[in-house]
C-alpha cells in the first residue's frame, strides 16, 4: 500500500519531494503511520461534529516548499465552489507564517493521510471542511514552522526560541535571516514535533481576515481545468444510454446507424448499478452523443416498479395520517387531541424530488492498465469511489491512483455511496484496456438520472395555548431514506429513523412541551441522495413557515416570537436573531407599499442563521429586493468566504420556489429533460443584494456550505403570505 | 467531414470536422480551448457563451458550418480588449467565483453587455445576464462586479 501511494505521489509531485524531503526516506515512513480515525465515521448531515480531537498528520504530505519560494499546500478534499482550496491553505499558512502571495493550493489525490479527521474517509460533506480540518491544518502549519525554525537555529548555532518568523523568512537573534526555501531541505530532516504551540488569535495574520480565493484568476480567464476538461494522449470519450425507467435492462440493441457515424469506435452493453445501459465510445464527444441518439434500444422493464408522482403523493399522504417510527418524543403525544378545534392548526406540506444539477456535468476519466488504473474525477468521496473502481477492475484500492479534479459544483451529487458514475467509467475502461476513457454525462443524463433530493410529505398538528405559543406539536414525515441499503445506513439510521430525513424537526431548538415526531420511509424505485443541506431543505421550510404562522396568529413580531419560543441554549440561533434585528432595524419596518418582510432562522451543521427578506410580487413571481443574513458560525476563518456562501447559497436554495423547480415521474419516466423543464434560479430570481453579518465569536468554526440553503425559501414565502394572505405548503411554487 | 477556416481570438485556425459539430465542441476538443464550458447543450444555461461576430452567442447550438468568417472571441481571448480586462479584473476584485464553471460564460455575457451599454441599470443587467445560469448562485456579486467594471471603464476613459 505504501509503495503504491508513494508511486502515485511521486508521479504527481515528485519534483517537490526532491526539494523538501530530499533522500531522507521520510516520505515513506510518514505514510506508514496507521490511520486511527476509522471508528469516527459520522453521517452527512450530522449537525454537530463528534468531540474527539482531529487526528493530526505529519506535515510532509501536506506542505512542499519549492526552491523558488512557492509553498504548495495539499487540500485534503474536493474544491467545488465552497472555497476550501483557499480556506485550508490560509489556515496552514497563517500558523506557518508563510508568504501568502506565494502559496499554491493543490487538490490532494486519494490517500489515507488525506482522510477527513472525523469522518474517517476522504470526503467533503456535512459542511465539515473547515469545521473538521481547522485544527488539523493549524497544527500542520505550526509544525512545519517549528521544523523550519529548528533548521535555522542549527544553522546559526542558536536556539529556536531566539528566532522569529514572518512571510516565509526565519530571522535569528543577530540579524541573520534565511528564507523557508533555503531552509526546506534541512527542515525536512528534523523530527516532526509531537506538540507545538499554536498562535493566539491576536497573532493571526490571515485567519479571520477577508482573503480572496486562490482559484479566482484561473476561473476568470478560462485556464482552470475541470474534470471535464481533461485531455490525455489517446483519450476517448464515452456516453451511456441509460434506461428510461430506473433499473430497466437492455433487451436488444440496433446500433447500425450509430456505428455509421464517423469517429464512433465501439458500442456495447454495460451493467449498471441497477439494470444495464449501452455505452458508446468515440474519438470525441459530439460523435458519441450523435451516435447515442441513433441507437435503437429495446428495454426490458418487466418487474420494474414504474412510479408516477401523482400516485406517490396519494400514497405519501395516506402514510402521513398515521404515526411512523418515532424520531423524537417528549410530553404527551395525545395532548393535541385535548385541545378545541379553534386552538389547533393542521398543515400538510409537499416537497418534490430535486436534482442537484451542478453546472459541470458529471464525468470521470479512467485508464486501466491491467495491473493498475488511474482515475480523474471531481469526487466528494475519493475513498469510496477509489474502492468502487478497484472493485470493478479487480484491483486493490491502492492499485488505483485517484486524482481529485476541480469540480464545477456538486451540492452532494458527487458524494454517492454506490459510485455509479465511477463504476460506469471503470466498466467501459476495462473493455478498452490501456486507453484512457472519459465518461461524460450530458445534462439530460443528469436531470433524468436520479439520485435526487427525495420527495417528502409532512403533516403537522399544532395545539396553540392561550398566550399564542404552541403547547402541542405532532409531526409526521414521509420520505425515502437516503442511506437505506448503503454503507452509511448504520450511521444515520436508528430504530427505523434515518436522521437525515428528520434533522431540523426532531432536534428543533423550538421549545414545545408536548412534542412528537415520527417518520415513514417508503421504498421507492427512485435513487435518492443528500442535496445541499439534506433534511433541512424541507424541515426548515416546515418549521419556519409554521412558526411564522403562529407569530402572525399571536400578533407578535416574527423575530420576538421566535426568540420567545427558542430554547435558551440555542445560543447560535439566538445570537443570529439578535444581530438580524439590529442589522435590519433601518429597513425592516419601512418597506414600500407592495413589499413585505419575511423572516426565518435555523441552525444546521452547527451554524446558526437568521434571515430577513424584502419581497414584492412582480410578474406573478416573488421579487427579492434584498436579503439580510446574520450568522453565527463560530470563528469565521475567512469572513469573505462566509459572506460568499450566503450571498450565493440563498439562490441555490431558491430552486425550491421556482415554478419548474421539481422532478416528476410518469410511468416511471422522468418528465424533465434539461434546464428547459427543470429550471433553477437565474439572476432575475435571485436576491438583488445580500448583506451578511457575522456574529463575532472565538468558538470553534462551524460550516457555512449548507446553512444558507434552509433559511431562504421559508423567509420568502413568509413574506408572500403577508402580501397575499395565503400559506404556501406545496412546492414548487407554481402559482402565487 | 469538412474543413473550416476559423478566426479565433484573432488567429486563423483550421479544423476538419463533421459540419453538424457545434462550435462549442470544436473549441473544446479540436482546438483544445476548454475555457468555454459545456453545461446543457440546448442554450439554456449560457456556460458556452462566446462572441461570434461581436454578438454574445451560445456556442453549443451553433453548428460549425454556420460560423463562416465571423470572428470568434472566447474567454481565452477576452482580455485582448479593455472591456474584457476590466470585467475579468472586477470579477477577481469582487471575488465573484465559487465553483467557477459558469463564469466564462458570465464574463462573456457581461462584456457584451458593457460594450452595448457602458452604464447598465439593474434591469439591463437582469436582461443581458438573464440566461446565464449559476448553480452556486453568485448573482449578487456578478451584479456588483459588472457595476465595478463599468465604473472602472468610465474612470479610465
Amino acid at each position: 500500500m505504501v509503495a503504491a501511494i508513494k508511486q502515485s505521489e511521486v508521479s504527481r509531485r515528485g519534483f517537490l519531494r526532491v526539494s523538501f524531503a530530499a533522500a531522507s526516506g521520510l516520505l515513506v515512513s510518514l505514510y506508514l503511520e496507521p490511520h486511527r480515525s476509522q471508528e469516527i465515521v459520522a453521517q452527512e448531515g450530522n449537525p454537530t461534529p463528534p468531540p474527539q480531537q482531529p487526528k493530526v498528520f505529519p506535515p510532509d504530505a501536506f506542505v512542499n516548499i519549492r526552491p523558488d519560494g512557492k509553498i504548495v499546500i495539499q487540500v485534503n478534499r474536493l474544491e467545488f465552489g465552497q472555497g476550501v482550496h483557499t480556506g485550508l491553505p490560509l489556515v496552514l499558512a497563517d500558523e506557518m507564517d508563510a508568504d501568502w502571495a506565494n502559496v499554491v493550493g493543490e487538490l490532494a489525490p486519494a490517500a489515507d493521510v488525506y482522510k477527513d479527521p472525523l469522518f474517517g474517509i476522504q470526503m467533503v460533506g456535512g459542511s465539515g471542511s473547515i469545521a473538521h480540518s481547522f485544527q488539523q491544518y493549524r497544527e500542520l502549519g505550526a509544525k512545519t514552522r517549528a521544523m523550519l525554525v529548528a533548521a535555522a537555529a542549527d544553522r546559526w548555532q542558536t536556539t529556536p526560541d531566539k528566532c522569529r518568523t514572518e512571510t516565509s523568512v526565519v530571522h535569528g537573534p543577530n540579524g541573520q535571516s534565511a528564507t523557508y526555501a533555503e531552509l526546506a531541505s534541512d527542515a525536512a530532516r528534523k523530527p516532526v514535533p509531537a506538540t507545538v504551540r499554536l498562535k493566539n488569535p491576536t497573532e493571526f495574520r490571515l485567519i479571520g481576515k477577508d482573503v480572496k480565493r486562490l482559484d479566482s484568476p484561473a476561473k476568470c480567464n478560462g485556464s482552470l481545468k475541470f474534470g471535464l476538461d481533461l485531455d490525455l494522449p489517446g483519450m476517448k470519450v464515452a456516453v451511456v444510454a441509460h434506461p428510461p425507467v430506473f433499473g430497466a435492462r437492455v433487451k436488444s440493441i440496433d446500433d447500425a446507424e450509430a456505428r455509421a457515424i464517423e469517429g464512433v469506435l465501439n458500442v456495447f452493453e454495460i451493467p449498471l448499478v441497477k439494470g444495464s445501459g449501452v455505452a458508446v465510445v468515440a474519438d470525441k464527444f459530439w460523435p458519441a452523443k450523435q451516435a447515442r441518439g441513433r441507437l435503437k434500444i429495446e428495454w426490458d422493464t418487466s418487474g420494474i416498479e414504474a412510479n408516477d408522482t401523482t400516485e406517490l403523493w396519494t400514497r405519501y399522504r395516506q402514510l402521513g395520517q398515521t404515526s411512523g417510527a418515532v424520531a423524537a418524543t417528549r410530553g404527551d403525544e395525545k395532548a393535541i387531541e385535548k385541545l378545541a378545534a379553534k386552538d389547533r392548526i393542521v398543515a400538510e406540506y409537499e416537497f418534490p424530488f430535486l436534482a442537484h444539477s451542478p453546472m459541470e456535468p458529471l464525468n470521470t476519466t479512467v485508464r486501466f492498465n491491467g495491473d493498475g488504473a488511474e482515475v480523474w474525477a471531481g469526487s466528494q468521496f475519493q475513498t469510496v469511489d477509489q474502492m468502487a473502481v478497484a472493485e470493478v477492475l479487480g484491483l486493490k484500492p491502492e492499485q488505483v491512483t485517484f486524482h481529485t479534479e476541480m469540480a464545477g459544483g456538486g451540492f452532494g451529487r458527487r458524494a454517492v455511496a454506490d459510485s455509479h458514475v465511477q463504476r460506469e467509467a471503470a466498466t467501459i475502461a476495462k473493455r478498452l484496456r490501456g486507453t484512457p476513457v472519459k465518461l461524460v454525462w450530458t445534462r439530460e443524463d443528469d436531470v433524468q438520472g436520479g439520485y435526487y433530493r427525495p420527495m417528502h410529505f409532512h403533516r403537522v398538528e399544532i395545539g396553540v395555548g392561550p398566550d399564542g405559543m404552541p403547547v402541542a406539536w405532532r409531526h409526521v414525515i414521509v420520505g425515502q431514506s437516503i442511506t437505506a441499503g448503503t454503507v452509511f445506513e448504520s450511521f444515520t439510521t436508528k430504530n427505523g429513523v434515518d436522521s437525515t430525513a428528520v434533522e431540523g424537526v426532531a432536534d428543533t431548538d423550538y421549545n414545545v412541551p408536548n412534542f412528537h415526531v415520527s417518520v415513514h420511509h417508503p421504498k421507492i424505485n427512485v435513487p435518492v441522495l443528500w442535496w445541499r443541506s439534506v433534511g433541512h431543505t424541507h424541515t426548515a421550510f416546515v418549521m419556519e413557515t409554521l412558526v411564522d404562522e403562529l407569530a402572525t396568529r399571536a400578533r407578535m413580531d416574527p423575530i420576538a416570537y421566535r426568540r420567545k419560543l427558542l430554547k435558551p441554549d440555542a445560543k447560535k440561533t439566538l445570537r443570529s436573531l439578535d444581530l438580524l434585528e439590529k442589522e435590519t432595524a433601518s429597513w425592516r419596518d419601512k418597506l414600500p407599499r407592495g413589499h413585505a418582510l419575511g423572516v426565518s432562522c435555523h441552525e444546521s451543521f452547527g451554524t446558526g442563521v437568521a434571515c430577513a427578506v424584502d419581497v414584492s410580487i412582480e410578474n406573478k413571481r416573488p421579487k427579492i429586493h434584498r436579503a439580510t443574513i446574520a450568522v453565527d458560525c463560530g470563528l469565521a476563518v475567512n469572513p469573505l468566504s462566509v459572506a460568499s456562501q450566503f450571498q450565493a447559497g440563498l439562490s441555490f436554495g431558491l430552486i425550491q420556489l421556482m415554478a419548474k423547480g421539481a422532478i416528476t415521474l410518469k410511468d416511471g419516466r422522468v418528465e424533465q429533460r434539461n434546464f428547459d423543464g427543470y429550471v433553477p434560479a437565474y439572476i432575475i430570481d435571485a436576491p438583488v443584494a445580500v448583506d451578511v453579518h457575522i456574529v463575532p465569536s472565538t468558538e470553534a468554526p462551524s460550516g457555512c456550505g449548507e446553512p444558507p440553503v434552509p433559511v431562504i425559501s421559508p423567509a420568502v414565502v413568509n413574506a408572500l403570505a403577508r402580501l397575499t394572505g395565503k400559506r404556501y405548503r406545496s412546492l414548487p411554487l407554481v402559482s402565487l | 467531414m469538412a474543413t473550416y477556416q476559423l478566426n479565433v481570438n484573432g488567429q486563423k485556425r483550421e479544423v476538419n470536422v463533421d459540419p453538424s459539430t457545434p462550435l462549442l465542441w470544436v473549441l473544446r476538443e479540436d482546438l483544445k480551448m476548454t475555457g468555454t464550458r459545456f453545461g446543457c447543450g440546448i442554450s439554456a444555461c449560457g456556460a458556452c457563451t462566446v462572441h461570434l461576430g461581436g454578438v454574445a452567442t451560445r456556442s453549443c447550438i451553433v453548428p460549425i458550418s454556420h460560423v463562416a468568417d465571423r470572428p470568434i472571441i472566447t474567454i481565452e481571448g477576452i482580455a485582448q480588449d479593455a472591456v474584457g480586462q476590466a470585467v475579468q479584473s472586477a470579477w477577481v476584485e469582487r471575488d465573484v467565483v465559487q465553483c467557477g464553471y459558469c463564469q466564462s460564460g458570465q464574463i462573456m455575457a457581461a462584456v457584451a453587455l458593457l460594450k452595448a451599454t457602458p452604464r447598465p441599470t439593474d434591469q439591463n443587467i437582469e436582461e443581458s445576464m438573464g440566461g446565464n445560469l449559476c448553480r452556486c448562485g453568485t448573482y449578487p456579486r456578478i451584479r456588483e462586479a459588472i457595476k465595478t467594471a463599468s465604473a472602472q471603464l468610465k474612470g479610465g476613459a
